[in-house]
């Protein structure tokens, strides 16, 4: 019976072993990288807003308490959004004929809800509760980073699993006092390590890690 | 015939994991958009005279700071020294942006235009009963809206009652300080 390969497809397949074992790799190295990089998490990518609202002039200029607007962030899993009224407290008086606020007096004349587009969205098969957070310290800025530097919001963290888990794995890295949680500037401490594990104890923190925590 | 099949089939398989519908599911979750219902709201408004369960809100003092249709002498409920630090709290978050952190009115809103509310040191307010904050919180007063929806009747209470402590501080004698205390300031005050 003749032969039906030829001799030197011995080394062309033992060089195609390797060849396609390095075109995978690469391959899922490009994947991994992608779903990584900012250009698919949109981390620090401003979101265009209407209107342009500007959490650096009313956090920072103004000093509004993120509560004033955020009510439901320490009860609820929800932060909240505020409500058209809420921005008419203010703006039925100041900037009244400004028209970068026209769509903000629009949407209280007719009842129709300002559209703000999400900046955070985790996918729906995942459950995340603010209330828990903010009761256990920890702060606004861990999660969602100095937001009073923000003229338009962007995302500071990917959201995606490994992020959560980093400190769901380690809180004591990122607990800090109670107090502190809606302070913009508060950074960890030299010894972060020990305060944070003292406020662990006394905030009755344990590390979940239990997929039923999330996935649920 | 076998291979172009396969690619086919391939394709087919890798295009159908980029479907995002468990990311994206048909619930309506927090504040999301609807396209369901005519206004597109996810949230929909409440209707007229729905009485939510266990808010049946019969508490007259409670709810409207009244009792009989008179504005209340009284707190519905005994005011401790956190309810204070509560109400010290609450005020800060919702009122400071225009009273400031002392009530005198000048807060950082009306430094930019918004109308100047009188401050709680005048006679006519120190006068009022704490009914009157709460019926002000409760329905708004003037050019300054009401903020029902966003604090709770409790905590509305214990913001009048904190509104009272700014009220005593600003008219503070030396002979209001406990004695311990009074002997620290009267030594500061001498040096
Ligand atoms: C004057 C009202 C107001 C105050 C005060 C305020 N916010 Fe906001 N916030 C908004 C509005 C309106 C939006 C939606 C528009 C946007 O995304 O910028 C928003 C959006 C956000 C978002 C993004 C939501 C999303 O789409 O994912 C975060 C996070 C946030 N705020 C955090 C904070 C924090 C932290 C503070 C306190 C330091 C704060 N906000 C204070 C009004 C306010
Ligand atoms: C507590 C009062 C207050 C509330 C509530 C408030 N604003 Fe403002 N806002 C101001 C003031 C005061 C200015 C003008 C700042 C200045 O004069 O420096 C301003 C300015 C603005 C401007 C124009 C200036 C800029 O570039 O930031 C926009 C747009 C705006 N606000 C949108 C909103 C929206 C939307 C909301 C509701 C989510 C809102 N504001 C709620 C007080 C408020
Ligand atoms: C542990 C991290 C974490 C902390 C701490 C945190 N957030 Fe968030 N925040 C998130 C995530 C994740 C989302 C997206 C939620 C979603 O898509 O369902 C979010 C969403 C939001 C939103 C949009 C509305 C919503 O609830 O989906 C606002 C507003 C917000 N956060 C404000 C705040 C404020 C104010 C604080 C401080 C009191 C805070 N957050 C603390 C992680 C955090
Ligand atoms: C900076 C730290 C930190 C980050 C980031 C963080 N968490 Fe948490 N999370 C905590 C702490 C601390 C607790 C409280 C644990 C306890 O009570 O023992 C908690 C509790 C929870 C709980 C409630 C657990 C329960 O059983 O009551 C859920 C759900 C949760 N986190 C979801 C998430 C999700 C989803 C993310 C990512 C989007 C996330 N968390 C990111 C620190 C964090
Ligand atoms: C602290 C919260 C948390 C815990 C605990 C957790 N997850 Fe997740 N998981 C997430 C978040 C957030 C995402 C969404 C990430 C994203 O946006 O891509 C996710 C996504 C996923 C996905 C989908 C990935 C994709 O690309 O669509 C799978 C599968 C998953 N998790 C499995 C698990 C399993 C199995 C466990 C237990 C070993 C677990 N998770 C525990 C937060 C958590
Ligand atoms: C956005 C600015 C603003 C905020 C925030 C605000 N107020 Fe006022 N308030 C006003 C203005 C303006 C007036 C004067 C209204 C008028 O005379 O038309 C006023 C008046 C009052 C008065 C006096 C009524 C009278 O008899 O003259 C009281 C009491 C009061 N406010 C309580 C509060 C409390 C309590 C809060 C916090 C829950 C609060 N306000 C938050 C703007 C504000």
């Amino acid at each position: 019976m003749a032969q039906i390969f030829h001799k030197s497809f011995n080394s062309i397949s033992k060089a195609s072993i390797v060849a396609g074992g390095l075109v995978a790799a690469t391959l899922l190295t490009l994947v991994a990288t992608a779903n990584t990089s900012a250009w698919i998490t949109a981390v620090g990518e401003a979101r265009e807003q209407t209107p342009p609202f500007s959490h650096k002039h009313h956090v920072a200029g103004l000093g509004i308490d993120c509560r004033y607007c955020h009510t439901t962030v320490e009860e609820a899993g929800f932060a909240g959004i505020p409500a058209t009224k809420t921005c008419m407290t203010c703006h039925s008086q100041v900037w009244t004929d400004a028209p970068i606020l026209e769509p903000v007096r629009e949407s209280f004349r007719t009842d129709k809800p300002l559209e703000w587009l999400r900046v955070h969205d985790l996918p729906d098969f995942v459950y995340f509760d603010h209330s828990i957070h903010v009761a256990k310290g920890v702060g606004c800025s861990t999660c969602h980073g100095q937001v009073d530097q923000m003229p338009l919001m962007w995302k500071e963290n990917t959201l995606n699993m490994a992020w959560c888990l980093s400190c769901h794995r380690d809180p004591a890295q990122f607990v800090r006092p109670k107090d502190k949680v809606f302070d913009m500037t508060w950074t960890p401490p030299a010894n972060q390590r020990e305060q944070g594990e003292a406020l662990m104890q006394e905030y009755h923190i344990t590390s979940k890690t239990n997929c039923g925590v999330c996935h649920r | 015939m076998r291979a172009l099949f396969l690619t086919v089939f391939a394709c087919a398989f890798a295009a159908a994991g980029c479907r995002q519908d468990m990311h994206d599911q048909p619930k309506l979750r927090g504040m999301r958009g609807s396209a369901f219902f005519a206004d597109g709201r996810g949230v929909r408004p409440i209707v007229p005279g729905t009485v939510a369960r266990g808010h049946l809100n019969e508490d007259e003092l409670l709810h409207t700071g009244k009792v009989d249709g008179k504005l209340a002498d009284v707190f519905p409920f005994e005011i401790t020294r956190s309810d204070l630090e509560r109400g010290k709290e609450r005020y800060e978050i919702y009122c400071t942006p225009c009273h400031d952190r002392t009530g005198t009115g000048n807060g950082m809103i009306v430094q930019r235009g918004m109308k100047r509310p009188p401050s709680y040191h005048i006679q006519r307010l120190r006068d009022q009963p704490p009914g009157y904050f709460f019926d002000v919180m409760t329905n708004g007063f003037g050019a300054m809206y009401d903020y029902s929806d966003r604090i709770k009747p409790e905590d509305r209470w214990r913001i009048a009652a904190y509104i009272r402590v700014l009220q005593l501080s600003q008219n503070g004698t030396l002979a209001d300080v406990p004695p311990a205390e009074r002997t620290v300031l009267e030594k500061e005050q001498a040096q």
